[in-house]
Formats: C-alpha cells, sequence, structure tokens
C-alpha cells in the first residue's frame, strides 16, 4: 500500500501471483488475528485505479489487500479517497496485470529513440496543401 | 442558515490553517477558497487563522485532492457565539445523548488503530472512529450551547452519571466479530435515526443529521459485509460471530425506548419506538442472508440515557479524560 505512488507503471511485475491465489475467505477467520504473520495472511493483492473527477480516466493509486472484489473496493474507498479524491474506483487483482519485465527497457522501449519520422514534425508542409 | 450545501462559511474563514498531511494538491483545489478545519482541528475558531498562505500545495498527485464542503463543527460553534443557533435544554438534552453515543463509540473504535486483523481494516475502523468523532462534536457544541459549554467541557470534564449514552456505545470491543457486530446494530440503528432527523424541525439538528445520514449509511455497508464474510467464511468465525450477537443483542431495546423527553420534543427529535420496525426489517434481511437467526435473548436493563451506565463506561471515561483533566486547557 503506497497512497502517494506517483507512477502508474508500477505495478506489481508477475512477482507474486502465489497471493492471488488465496482468493476465497480462508484468512479472514480468526487466524487473521494472529500476529505472528505481519501482511502475509492471504489475503490477495488488489491495484486501485481512481477517477479523480468526470471525464478523466483512471489512474494507477496504489494496491492494497482485501479478500475479495467487494471487500476491496470499500477498503479503496477508505485508503485512497479520504480527501475526496475520487468519484469512480476500479480494482484489479495485482495479478491479473502482465506488466514489462524492467529488465528488458532497451529492448522495450529504446528503439524508438532516433526515429523522428515517427513524428508529424518530422515533416515538412508540402506546398499548397490547405488546411493544415 | 446551516451551511448545509454552498460554502460560505469556509470562504470567509479564508485560509488554509489546519491543512494536515494532505498535500500533493492541484492548483485547482486553491478555488477551493479555505481548507480551514482539515486535519486535527481542536473546535477552535477562525480566530486561530493564520496568513492565508498556500502552505502544502506540493507537486501534482495521481488524484486530486480537495476538501470538499460540509457543515464543521466549527461552523456550529460559530452560529451558537453569534447567537444564531441557541437550542432549548430539551433539544440540547436530545443532542447530548446521540453526541455521547457517538463520542463512546469513537472512543472504544480508535482502541482498533494498529490492532486490526488487516492495515486496510485498521483503518476502516479508524475511518468509521473519525466519523462518529465528527458527529460528537458537532452534536455536543450544539448541546452545549443550551448551557453555555463548549464540546470539550462536555467530552472532558463532566463525570459518569452526567452521560447520556446507551450502554450498547460502551460495550468492550471484543474480538473483530464481537466489534462489528456492534457495528452492525448502531449503524443500522444512527441510520434510521439520522434519516428521521433531516426532517427534524429543529434546523441544525437536521443539518447535523443530513451530513451524518451519508457516513452512517457507509458504516451499515462495512459492517454487513462482515457480517455475511464471518458468518459465511470459516467454522471459528462463524460460531464467534454468533456469539457476538447474542452477548450484544440484550442491549438493542435500550436504543428504541421512548421516554419523557422525546415526547415533550415531538417533531424536532425523533420517537425511539417508531424506528424499530426498519431497524429490526433490514437488520433481518443481512442476517437472513448470513444464515442467521435474530437472536432470542433478554433484553439487559438499560438506563444510559438517565446517566445509569456500566461498569465499562467509567474506565473509557479514565482513558479519555486523563489528559485534559490532567492539563485543563493543554494544546498541541
Amino acid at each position: 500500500m503506497s497512497p502517494s505512488n506517483p507512477q502508474p507503471s508500477q505495478v506489481p511485475t508477475g512477482s507474486q501471483p502465489s497471493q492471488a491465489q488465496a482468493g476465497s475467505l480462508a484468512g479472514v477467520g480468526p487466524q487473521t488475528g494472529s500476529t505472528t504473520s505481519g501482511t502475509a495472511t492471504g489475503w490477495p493483492l488488489w491495484e486501485v485505479f481512481v477517477r479523480s473527477s468526470r471525464g478523466l480516466s483512471h489512474v494507477h493509486a496504489g494496491s492494497l489487500h482485501a479478500p475479495d472484489a467487494a471487500m476491496a473496493l470499500r477498503n479503496a474507498r477508505d485508503l485512497y479517497t479520504r480527501r475526496n479524491e475520487g468519484v469512480s474506483i476500479w480494482v484489479v487483482p495485482a495479478d491479473a496485470i502482465a506488466a514489462s519485465d524492467p529488465d528488458s527497457k532497451g529492448s522495450f522501449f529504446e528503439s524508438p529513440q532516433g526515429k523522428d519520422y515517427r513524428h508529424a514534425t518530422y515533416y515538412v508542409k508540402s506546398e499548397g496543401v490547405k488546411h493544415l | 442558515m446551516i451551511p448545509t450545501g454552498s460554502q460560505p462559511s469556509q470562504a470567509q474563514a479564508g485560509s488554509l490553517a489546519g491543512v494536515g498531511p494532505s498535500t500533493g494538491s492541484q492548483p485547482s483545489q486553491a478555488q477551493a477558497g479555505s481548507l480551514a478545519g482539515v486535519g486535527p482541528s481542536t473546535g477552535s475558531q477562525p480566530s486561530q487563522a493564520q496568513a492565508g498562505s498556500l502552505a502544502g500545495v506540493g507537486p501534482a498527485s495521481a488524484t486530486r485532492i480537495t476538501p470538499g464542503n460540509a457543515l464543521r463543527p466549527e461552523d456550529i460553534a460559530l452560529e451558537v457565539q453569534r447567537g444564531e443557533a441557541k437550542p432549548s435544554e430539551d433539544v440540547g438534552e436530545y443532542a447530548l445523548r446521540l453526541g455521547d453515543d457517538a463520542l463512546i463509540l469513537a472512543q472504544r473504535l480508535g482502541h482498533w488503530i494498529s490492532r486490526a486483523p488487516e492495515l486496510e481494516e485498521d483503518v476502516a475502523l479508524g475511518n468509521i472512529a473519525l466519523d462518529q468523532l465528527g458527529h460528537a462534536r458537532s452534536l455536543l457544541t450544539y448541546a452545549g450551547a443550551a448551557w453555555g459549554k463548549t464540546e470539550d467541557e462536555l467530552a472532558y470534564f463532566r463525570r459518569e452519571p452526567e452521560f447520556r449514552s446507551a450502554h450498547l456505545f460502551e460495550q468492550p470491543n471484543g474480538d473483530f466479530a464481537v466489534t462489528i457486530v456492534r457495528q452492525f446494530i448502531v449503524s443500522y440503528y444512527q441510520y434510521e435515526l439520522y434519516r428521521r432527523l433531516t426532517a427534524s424541525t429543529d434546523a441544525t439538528v437536521a443539518a447535523i443529521a443530513a451530513k451524518a445520514v451519508k457516513e452512517v449509511d457507509y458504516h451499515r455497508d462495512h459492517s454487513a459485509q462482515w457480517v455475511l464474510r464471518l458468518a459465511l467464511g470459516t467454522d471459528e468465525s462463524r460460531s464467534r460471530l454468533l456469539a457476538g450477537l447474542r452477548l450484544l443483542w440484550p442491549y438493542v431495546g435500550e436504543l428504541f425506548e421512548d421516554d419523557a423527553l422525546t415526547a415533550r420534543l415531538g417533531d424536532a427529535a425523533v420517537a425511539p419506538s417508531s424506528m424499530r420496525a426498519d431497524f429490526d426489517r433490514l437488520t433481518n434481511e443481512v442476517l437472513t442472508e448470513a444464515e442467521i437467526d435474530v437472536p432470542d435473548v433478554p433484553s439487559a436493563l438499560g438506563g444510559g440515557r438517565r446517566g445509569q451506565h456500566s461498569e465499562h463506561l467509567g474506565y473509557i471515561l479514565a482513558e479519555m479524560q486523563v489528559l485534559a483533566r490532567e492539563y485543563p486547557g493543554a494544546s498541541w
């Protein structure tokens, strides 16, 4: 849970599939009351997206643990809209998000560099063309 | 007279005094005029307004943060100060009852901070506690106006027999299931209460109720969700929930007892007994879905509205009041 995580791209990188498998209500009972296991109580991880106002898109706000989607929405409401931040919330199971591998940044994201011709500004306006 | 919809009082405060840790705001929030009262505001007046600097405007965050506008205890204190809101002693006594309910419950729920089963639930219970504290502050501020007392004087300098809360609110937290059952009963009761009080002939009571009912509606939802999950979860969670219901259901009756005060107040208040049918119907809907029968238990003695409390309240007050009594007027 990181309320001020500014980087929407910091979605879990597929390293915690096991958390989401717990899935069911296992762990809701008193065994969660034990303080021995810290956060590892079996509740799956959810990613939270908040729409701050009508017309804007949902933005990744952070993540949280919840036993199911209904409770994840409510926890998201409590954690991420305390200060009037939102008008709509999405929650997504963290393991449902496939994320790019940070280690392959070069092959993934550096290829477009230098390919100026992919930008409109690369081209000069042809003579006689109107309405451009 | 009460600023329910617009924000005249916020605009006049014209300061950002009391902005809590909620920074990361965007320029657009500046137009809201004032953030006075956001953060740990202490029942103080606009006199605390420091220079209207935009303290706390930081880098843009992923989500926009605004204070919104709603009735705040400070607004009521201001009206009381100006002599615009002056309850009769009967209305004051009635507001005291509701305010004490909320105050004692807030104190109880606050104990869960750092102790809940999960961090997320910790925050959820803390949110509910703060909602209740907000209601208590508004109601006690207004009640105090009947006797020239402030919310702090009422909260910190009354003795146990002077408190008017019902017994349910002072019941110990128990395990998580007991806390959820207490919240379940309270939320369904308070929702019926505040929903009706929005039509109170007393404008201030109606305005406080209008703010509170939306928050209590969420408390209902939160506790009902947990009743269902505990009841239909594991054998252990179900047996704990059932034990909680048997433990606390005896305190339901007191919430719906009419007395001379509620009769005298008429349409300024709500006759408690008139809410029982809706309370029974709606709680029963949840319990039926949870495959639980309403506990068949005798009613507890009650007497909280007359200042007769169980042994629990004294300990709550000792903890809640010790600082204010040890260091009168302390602030930080």
